[in-house]
């Protein structure tokens, strides 16, 4: 325990290379199962169990797995929003300086907040009925200092444009807008206060197909424009590769592969990153796959298998499988991987772009 | 099978009449489906993929209704002979011939799974229930007919999961106990309302294999409903594309795909990203965005979003009507008749 302690002071002052935005290190979140009259702690479920992963200035990482896997508490201890049971969260601020985001005090935090910005998955839940555009995408701006009214009408009015809202709407309701437009006030309203780093949770699964690439590409031409970073949460395969850089797959509270995006889809090396891969329907009827699928559901996060949690359904298992967990290795530059048997299966994955 | 359709649907028609104004849902809307097929049913949101089979199983309540058009049903427990369909529009609202129909010969997997099962009765209880509900059987066949169907799906420990109730199932099994519920008679017609979208991609894939093996074994026609194009890729045999309440185009699903005649099923195609398109590239967008619903409409409904709209506002004054282009492909669009020169 000491010993852990001491390595964690060492890596806190390490230097982090100069293209990192972001690194995470054995982040932990556990929440308390209570039972009975005195509501006594009886179990915990490991919702986020030993994540670590970085993020380079300028990209964007694609956070996959299925559904309770821990994505979305990721991304909320990432932001704060939660206080992580345990780990690091390195941060490079605007000045330069570094700082571990778990060890904040909530008045340190605020200038970080700016920096740092959420877009949920439902545009429908995620903005006040009762607030028209002015208000809902200057709010943060409001909240931050920009009292002057004409100076944020101003500045809503140039962030309406910059996600293809025409600044004439800036006085309607949420309910006059669709869907794909509700998200891009919802984008707007993260880009008020020139974040650096944004993390997605879902931002167009609840968008239809023509919309979606919509905002996709609204996504892609802003980080261009304005150098965001993009921790980009998904459980859409064709979503994630098509705009990520690099994708970490995660599986009941660990990530057990992570690597640039071409190589993960085109040659996963860990057994579930294949099954997840194999069983995306083929958007072509002449493709029509064996569709093998995985046997099994995902286990619970209060009651994870032994060892590899993957093993009761990976079709690959050995008793190291059931006895010990792997960790996650760098086995190429860049490419992590957490399995056991990595080097010497052959998986494959989708075919190469058509 | 046959080459006589299980099923045909012509000109329907379905309204909602609200304070606002008339919502023509359904609007016009024509397809067949044949015995042991999958009919896949796309298109966004709000283009009335569901209205138009709640009112094939006639569940359209008050203030919608059915306006115009004919459901024209090959029962075997209605029809007087295997030749004739009944039409079911006109069968009686709340009638017992559509009760013996429902969850008999069309069984529906609605869009909500959890509005599919009572959250205070178990499982099997509710099974028991429907098979009561269309087979005289004493209560030990009703349960050996309802453990059958669990286990058919693919629901392990068939028995215990009787005594289950629906929310204390994971998603997966939860769907797979909504189909095992769907099948429980032996259905002629199987319509599945978007049941994979909210499951992840391996629960999808294990449902969708379930669904194929079913209709390969019992010859069980399928309506499929998705805006997922991946899915209907891999399970129809024939696709309807739908926009606003009208079929856009209708044919076999290889022809959809490697030869669409429409433009609103090109752009729909070209703006899906895959797990094969490149990273970081930009994906063809369909420009603006669905028309509102109590929008009066002249012409074409994709007019405003289409790129390929004719000049002199021909397709703005006038809607085209659907049209067969050949043996099994019709499309609704002014491209295809005759006086446009199309190149
Ligand atoms: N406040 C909480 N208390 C207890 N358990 C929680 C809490 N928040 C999340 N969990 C559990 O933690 C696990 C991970 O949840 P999380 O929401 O992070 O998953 P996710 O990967 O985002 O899933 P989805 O794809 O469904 O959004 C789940 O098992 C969830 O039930
Ligand atoms: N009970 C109702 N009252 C009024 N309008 C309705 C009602 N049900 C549906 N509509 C309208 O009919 C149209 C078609 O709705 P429908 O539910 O069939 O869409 P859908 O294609 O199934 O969409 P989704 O993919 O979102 O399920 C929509 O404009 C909807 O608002
Ligand atoms: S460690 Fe073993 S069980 Fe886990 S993925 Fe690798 S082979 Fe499968
Ligand atoms: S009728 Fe005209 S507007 Fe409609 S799809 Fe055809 S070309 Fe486009
Ligand atoms: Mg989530
Ligand atoms: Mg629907």
């Amino acid at each position: 325990m000491s010993a852990e302690l001491a390595q964690s002071k060492l890596t806190a002052n390490t230097p982090m290379p100069p293209e990192r935005l972001l690194e995470v290190k054995e982040l932990k979140k556990y929440f308390p199962i209570r039972k009975g009259f005195f509501k006594s702690v009886v179990g915990q479920v490991r919702s986020v169990d030993g994540v670590t992963f970085h993020l380079n200035q300028g990209e964007t990482l694609g956070l996959v797995g299925e559904s309770g896997c821990g994505k979305t508490t990721t991304s909320r201890c990432l932001l704060h929003a939660i206080n992580p049971t345990s780990g690091e969260i390195r941060y490079r601020q605007a000045d330069g300086q570094l700082v571990d985001v778990t060890q904040l005090a909530t008045d340190q935090l605020r200038p970080l907040r700016r920096e740092m910005q959420m877009i949920f998955q439902d545009p429908f839940a995620s903005l006040n009925p009762r607030m028209n555009l002015l208000d809902l995408v200057g709010e943060p701006l409001l909240v931050n200092g920009v009292a002057n009214r004409k100076e944020r009408s101003d500045r809503v009015a140039d962030l309406l444009r910059l996600v293809g809202l025409r600044p004439e709407y800036m006085r309607r309701f949420p309910h006059a807008f669709s869907g794909g437009q509700r998200q891009r006030i919802v984008i707007a309203r993260a880009l008020a206060l020139n974040p650096r780093l944004v993390v997605a949770d879902e931002p167009v699964s609840a968008l239809d197909v023509s919309v979606q690439a919509q905002v996709l590409n609204l996504l892609l031409d802003l980080q261009e424009q304005l150098k965001l970073t993009y921790l980009f949460v998904a459980h859409d395969l064709s979503v994630v590769r098509h705009i990520s850089d690099r994708v970490a797959v995660m599986y009941v509270g660990r990530i057990v592969e992570m690597s640039p995006t071409d190589e993960l889809f085109l040659a996963p090396k860990h057994p579930y990153t294949a099954a997840l891969l194999s069983a995306v329907p083929v958007a072509d009827p002449r493709i029509r796959s064996k569709m093998q699928p995985l046997e099994g559901d995902v286990p619970s996060p209060s009651d994870p298998p032994s060892g590899c949690h993957f093993h009761p359904r990976c079709a690959f298992a050995t008793d190291l499988c059931r006895q010990q967990a792997p960790d996650l290795e760098e086995v190429q530059p860049n490419h992590f991987v957490a399995c056991h048997r990595q080097a010497e299966l052959a998986l494959t994955g989708v075919s190469e772009p058509i | 099978m046959t080459n006589q359709p299980l099923l045909e649907v012509r000109d329907l028609q379905t309204v909602f009449e609200l304070d606002e104004g008339i919502v023509k849902a359904v609007d016009g809307v024509s397809f067949d489906v044949y015995s042991g097929k999958v009919l896949g049913i796309v298109g966004e949101s709000g283009c009335g993929k569901s209205v138009t089979i709640k009112s094939v199983l006639r569940l359209i309540e008050k203030p919608g209704r059915i306006a115009n058009g004919a459901i024209r049903f090959r029962s075997k427990i209605l029809g007087n002979s295997s030749a004739e369909m009944i039409d079911l529009v006109h069968l009686p609202a709340k009638s017992a011939q559509l009760r013996a129909l429902r969850g008999n010969e069309i069984a529906l997997i609605p869009q909500e799974p959890m509005a599919a099962f009572s959250p205070v009765h178990t499982i099997g209880n509710q099974l028991m229930e429907v098979i009561h509900l269309h087979q005289q059987v004493s209560d030990d066949e009703a349960k050996k007919i309802a453990v059958t169907r669990l286990k058919e799906v693919g629901v392990p420990n068939p028995e215990s999961a009787m005594d289950r109730y629906s929310w204390e199932l994971s998603g997966g099994l939860r769907q797979r106990a909504m189909i095992g519920m769907a099948l429980t008679c032996n259905p002629l017609l199987l319509i599945a309302d978007e049941p994979t979208t909210a499951i992840d991609v391996t629960t999808q894939a294990q449902v969708l294999s379930l669904l194929r093996k079913l209709q390969q074994e019992h010859q069980t026609s399928i309506i499929f409903i998705t805006h997922d194009l991946g899915v209907i890729a891999q399970l129809a045999d024939d696709v309807v594309v739908m926009y606003l309440g009208k079929v856009m185009e209708s044919g076999p699903v290889d022809q959809i795909f490697h030869n669409p005649q429409h433009p609103y099923t090109r752009a729909l195609l070209r703006s899906i990203p895959t797990v094969h398109t490149k990273n970081r590239s930009r994906l063809p967008t369909i420009s603006g965005s669905i028309p509102h619903p109590f929008q009066k409409r002249t012409g074409c409904p994709f007019v405003a979003r289409c790129q390929e709209a004719l000049p002199q506002q021909r397709c703005s004054n006038q809607a085209p009507v659907l049209k067969a282009i050949n043996e099994h492909q019709s499309v609704s669009c002014f491209l295809h008749e005759e006086e446009v020169n199309v190149c």
